[in-house]
């Protein structure tokens, strides 16, 4: 299983976690698991997926997601979970 | 499932603390491209550049969006030209056109290499390449130039030392309508590491593979924001700048792997340094007030860059299966947004600096000084840096720049990273003309006895 991060971070609105999982299903990504809250008015989420069935390259997927942010005025990241693997366990 | 905090402490620090990866730069022997007839070599280095970092840049951003760390820089160091000048002969600018030409095809940002390693003494092609790095660096953009003159088993080739004064002020005077660039992109070092990413300094050792690849990783911004949490003492200050090193170094490790297998090209090492940008919330100086100077340039900066060097490389070290380059905290004036404000209102000053160059990696850098600095004083400020790395057995090196044309209280701005900075004030009332003229070698000091 090949498995990616997806943060969200941005102002609270309709339908954010809506709008995100519909682009990993459009993508043949599936969510693996999902934590959410709002602090204040601040939305976080962040969603543990599968890609290793996606009809996309890592990077297209990546490329959407983060247009997505853009439009919405959100932070929205996609990174490989290696990355956190490495950094935080021995 | 990976620990909710820890994926925040990532994304935190890409977004608001500057994490990056500074650097994947692309080792290249030029050996087997030395050639009797200058245009074929010329021509043999631009293939053998275009063929092997053809894919350099696209890997780098492929691994940038898969990770979602940003990798700066994308660039490419070579076997000293000066070896390739001994065979060729000719004029050496034709190697720094081919450069630049390479440059230009595969879109890294620079080229190491224009480099000549002369600290026992010249052989062929070094006194030719090092007399033409003013117009070589005149005449193309993304160049980079180097040259050892000194290392703690040979001394210092105080000859080399008396040239380069003159080059180093040659070279700005090249470039005074460009606010001297030239010469930020010249560095004379003593104990030059043959593995080093980071530029203006890179070139590609002679007892390097034919090609490799190598990581600087950096994050000053990272480390200050940990330590702003941290209300212990300085033992607590020391335990917190080693975990940030840790992490940001595993970071560099985990990008270098992937970008040595997807190139198939062998891994070489990270090199563990705190590099700044002007950035704000990117600065060393910073992290040296975070610890509790006022400004840095104050009595205990170099106390506290010691701490901070040492931390830094002890944490790392463990993050990484093969460490090298230059690995310690960099101290570049102009690109670093605390030194810059901390020269501008007189704390930073240059004897200041080269205290702290005997604690740190590397030496002056990107220091902007009057632009009437005569060449001998200019040696005597590289000789006096290389005795500090010869001495205690680690690099040192120098790049300043001469401000053609501007006194104390202005300043140049080279714009991107690397920064602008005021003219300091240099020491003229006294010479060291005769010392400098004496030539000849210091000879090697006794540390350098050491089989």
């Amino acid at each position: 299983m090949k498995k990616t991060v997806i943060t969200v971070i941005g102002k609270d609105n309709f339908g954010i976690i809506a709008k995100t999982s519909a682009i990993c299903a459009e993508c043949n990504v599936n969510i693996v698991d999902i934590t959410q809250s709002v602090l204040g008015d601040m939305f976080v989420m962040v969603m543990l997926a599968d890609i290793s069935a996606a009809n996309c390259s890592f990077g297209e997927f990546s490329d959407k997601m983060r247009a997505f942010g853009k439009k919405e005025s959100l932070d929205v990241r996609v990174m490989h979970e290696d990355i956190f693997n490495s950094m935080h366990r021995i | 499932m990976i620990n909710l905090n820890d994926i925040m402490e990532t994304v935190t620090m890409i977004s608001q603390e500057n994490l990056d990866i500074r650097t994947i730069t692309m080792g290249i022997s030029l050996l087997d491209c030395a050639d009797s007839d200058i245009e074929k070599s010329c021509e043999k280095v631009y293939e053998k550049i275009t063929k092997k970092a053809g894919n350099l840049v696209k890997v780098g951003e492929e691994i940038e969006r898969e990770y979602g760390i940003p990798i700066i820089n994308k660039r490419v160091s070579v076997t000293p030209i000066s070896m390739l000048v001994a065979v060729s002969g000719g004029d050496p600018v034709k190697y720094a056109k081919t450069l630049q030409r390479a440059a230009e095809a595969t879109g890294v940002n620079f080229i190491g290499g224009y480099s000549a390693l002369v600290h026992k003494g010249f052989s062929a092609g070094d006194e030719e390449l090092i007399k033409s790095i003013p117009e070589a660096l005149a005449v193309t953009e993304n160049v980079c130039s180097s040259v050892n003159i000194g290392s703690t088993k040979s001394g210092i080739n105080m000859d080399a030392v008396r040239i380069l004064g003159e080059v180093v002020k040659e070279t700005a005077l090249k470039t005074a309508d460009k606010d001297c660039i030239g010469a930020a992109k010249l560095v004379v070092f003593c104990n030059a590491p043959e593995d080093n990413p980071f530029m203006a300094g890179a070139f590609h050792g002679v007892g390097e593979p034919d090609c490799v690849i190598n990581v600087g990783v950096s994050g000053p911004g990272v480390v200050a924001a940990a330590l702003k949490k941290c209300k212990g003492d300085l033992g607590e200050v020391a335990e917190v700048i080693k975990r940030t090193a840790f992490k940001i170094t595993r970071m560099g490790q985990l990008v270098g792997t992937q970008a040595s297998k997807r190139l198939g090209v062998p891994f070489g090492i990270v090199d563990l340094s705190l590099a700044p940008t002007p950035a704000v919330g990117d600065s060393v100086a910073r992290i040296l007030e975070e610890m509790g100077l006022d400004v840095c340039g104050t009595h205990g900066t170099t106390a506290a860059l010691a701490l901070l060097n040492d931390a830094v490389k002890k944490g790392g070290v463990m993050a990484s299966s093969s460490v090298g380059g230059l690995s310690g905290a960099f101290i570049p004036v102009s690109e670093d947004a605390g030194m810059i404000a901390a020269a501008r209102s007189g704390d930073l000053k240059i004897e200041k600096l080269e205290a702290m160059t005997a604690v740190c990696s590397v030496g002056l850098d990107m220091i902007v000084i009057p632009g009437d600095t005569p060449a001998e004083v200019i040696s005597a400020i590289i000789a006096d840096e290389a005795a500090i790395g010869m001495v205690n057995s680690k690099t040192t090196a120098v790049r300043v720049i001469p401000a053609i044309g501007k006194r104390e209280g202005e300043e140049l701005n080279f714009g991107g990273l690397l920064g602008e900075g005021p003219v300091m004030p240099v020491n003229l009332k006294s010479s060291p003309k005769k010392f400098i003229d004496r030539g000849g070698r210091i000879p090697a000091p006794l540390q350098s006895l050491k089989n």
